[in-house]
């Protein structure tokens, strides 16, 4: 293979490892528009979604797009049991007590998971016989590429149409504005900041199934790294911003991807929080985001 | 005439400071009542306490004989009354439409939805042009506009509106208070609180002169306006 077709098999690479950045951003992203709040159990929760759906297919045999949904409708739930049991009573606390709980709420996610499903890694079931491969000219893209692209896209165009066009979308984005004035339209706003929560981690339930789908392994602390990265991803898109954090995530996952393919897959993971400090230091507001926002 | 609002010696606390101590007020079917006072008097803490942002730890308020005080804010938009917050507070990031959908968001009878908006644009042409624009780039007179057609969406019985002539040019000012009239008229009963209180006791039937949390003075606007103390403390002689 020449240098070119390296270049476009790498972006094929990294747009499949970004899909899932993408993914796990949105809920950043979103909770942090909503309650001003870095959810730093978002990577666990995407954790449990990934076990959910492993043992859908393993134990309960089912196919890869019901336990994609059931995931997905469990995950979610406890997302808004997680905001309503830990975060809702602290509504009016100081945002450290916040921050710190999320951290509390993290270990918790881990921890309990080792309890009840062991911390031994387990090994999703081949959905795919991983030897087809799609040739497109001189590029391989495999099923496992195709899955990933196509929910990611699918789950981006739903996200948006709720967002834009439904009334709970509008509602979400009147709280995440303003919450006080969109109270005065009439708004529950703590129904809203539920329904934020569960679409938040409905959508990273999915990016941990089709993980599971990818690599194949999965265990209670594999949300930290991606947790982490997809909050790299939330930053440098602009954290509150939807299409920020789908391009963030893509975006670093396509940098991770060269950094692995041309350098060495050990600088991967610096290169991410080599981004976050380089955000952070020239552009704070990310790509897509408004200036001067205040940070935690 | 019946009551339609009344506040019954609420106390209203932020943490250990008490805004509001022991505040008595009513407002009766088809009045336009305003609540004036100097900065930092408690106005807009009490309007906020009439809709639901803040408890008031002592006292009541009736809307229409039945309790609302400590209610959360979406069941008192419910109720009938709707809120044109200070400051005007629109959805800057959203379209002049969008803004006005919220306000209608406590409601699901599509008809009754679409003839409020008839009756906005009808009462606010220059929305009607702006519709599809984002609201923050309105200028500060439309924005008070939409703040108000926001809250009429709700349809409600009583409209709550905070210093609506602020940061507005005379000329506007005065139509922004002809509209509150033509409001009013067309049946709904208005609690308007203002700091320009020469304007606000032309068209209101009576007032309160509210200070430091407490009512100084109440009665009929037209006489309040005439009085020695009001025209001394707030009309600048
Ligand atoms: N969020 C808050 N936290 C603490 N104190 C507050 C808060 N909001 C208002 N206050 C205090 O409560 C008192 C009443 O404030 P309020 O905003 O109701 O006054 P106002 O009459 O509306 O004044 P203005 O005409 O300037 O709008 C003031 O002393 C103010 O400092
Ligand atoms: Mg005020």
């Amino acid at each position: 293979m020449d240098f070119m077709s390296q270049v476009v098999q790498q972006l094929i690479n990294g747009v499949s490892l970004g899909s899932i950045y993408a993914l796990i951003a949105l809920g950043y992203t979103m909770v942090y528009g909503i309650i001003k709040l870095i959810n730093f159990a978002h990577g666990d929760i995407y954790m449990v979604g990934a076990y959910i759906g492993f043992f859908a297919v393993a134990n309960a045999g089912l196919g890869i797009f019901p336990a994609l949904i059931i995931s997905m409708v469990l995950t979610g739930l406890l997302g808004c049991l997680v905001e309503r049991v830990a975060y809702k009573p602290l509504r009016h606390a100081p945002r450290i007590s916040l921050l710190i709980t999320a951290i509390g709420v993290s270990f918790f996610l881990e921890y309990a998971s080792m309890l009840f499903v062991s911390p031994t890694p387990r090994t999703f079931p081949e959905i795919f016989d991983s030897s087809v491969a799609y040739h497109i000219g001189e590029f391989i893209v495999n099923g496992q590429q195709l899955l990933i692209f196509a929910i990611t896209f699918v789950l981006t165009v739903l996200l948006t149409y709720i967002v834009q066009k439904t009334k709970i979308g509008k509602a979400m984005r009147a709280v995440s504005f303003d919450t006080e004035t969109a109270q005065l339209m009439g708004i529950d706003a703590n129904r809203v900041i539920s329904a934020t929560f569960g679409i938040g981690s409905a959508l990273a339930a999915a990016g941990g199934v089709l993980v599971g789908v990818y690599y194949n392994s999965i265990d209670p602390l594999m949300g930290i790294m991606p947790g982490l990265k997809a909050f790299v991803a939330a930053v440098l898109g602009g954290i509150g911003s939807l299409p920020g954090a789908v391009v963030g995530g893509l975006i670093l996952g396509v940098i991770e991807a060269f950094v692995s393919g041309f350098l060495s897959s050990t600088f991967r993971d610096a290169a991410a929080f080599a981004i976050l400090i380089l955000v952070l230091l020239f552009r704070p507001s990310g790509i897509f985001g408004r200036d001067a926002q205040e940070k935690v | 005439m019946a009551d339609m609002l009344e506040i019954k010696d609420i106390h209203v606390y932020y943490g250990a400071i008490h805004a509001i101590k022991g505040v008595s007020l009513s407002v009766r079917q088809g009045e336009i009542v305003t609540l004036i006072g100097s900065n930092g008097a408690g106005k807009s803490t009490t309007l906020r306490t009439i809709s639901g942002l803040l408890k008031p730890k002592e006292g009541d308020i009736l809307f229409e004989g039945e309790s609302i005080a400590g209610r959360p804010a979406q069941d008192i938009v419910k109720a009938g009354i709707s809120q044109v917050p200070e400051g005007r507070r629109i959805f800057a990031n959203m379209t002049v439409m969008e803004n006005l959908e919220l306000g209608a968001f406590s409601r699901s009878d599509a008809d009754g939805i679409e003839a409020d908006m008839h009756m906005v644009f009808k009462r606010f042409p220059r929305l009607l042009e702006r519709k599809e624009q984002a609201a923050g780039t309105l200028s500060g007179g439309e924005q008070q506009m939409l703040a108000m057609g926001r809250a009429l969406m709700s349809h409600p019985r009583l409209l709550l509106l905070d210093e609506p002539s602020m940061g507005l040019a005379p000329l506007l000012i005065r139509e922004i208070f002809s509209i509150i009239e033509d409001i009013n008229r067309a049946g709904t009963t208005v609690l308007l609180v203002e700091q320009n209180a020469n304007m606000a006791l032309s068209i209101a039937h009576r007032a309160y002169v509210l200070e430091t949390g407490r009512i100084a003075l109440s009665g009929d606007a037209k006489e309040l306006a005439a009085s020695e103390e009001v025209r001394k403390a707030y009309l600048g002689g």
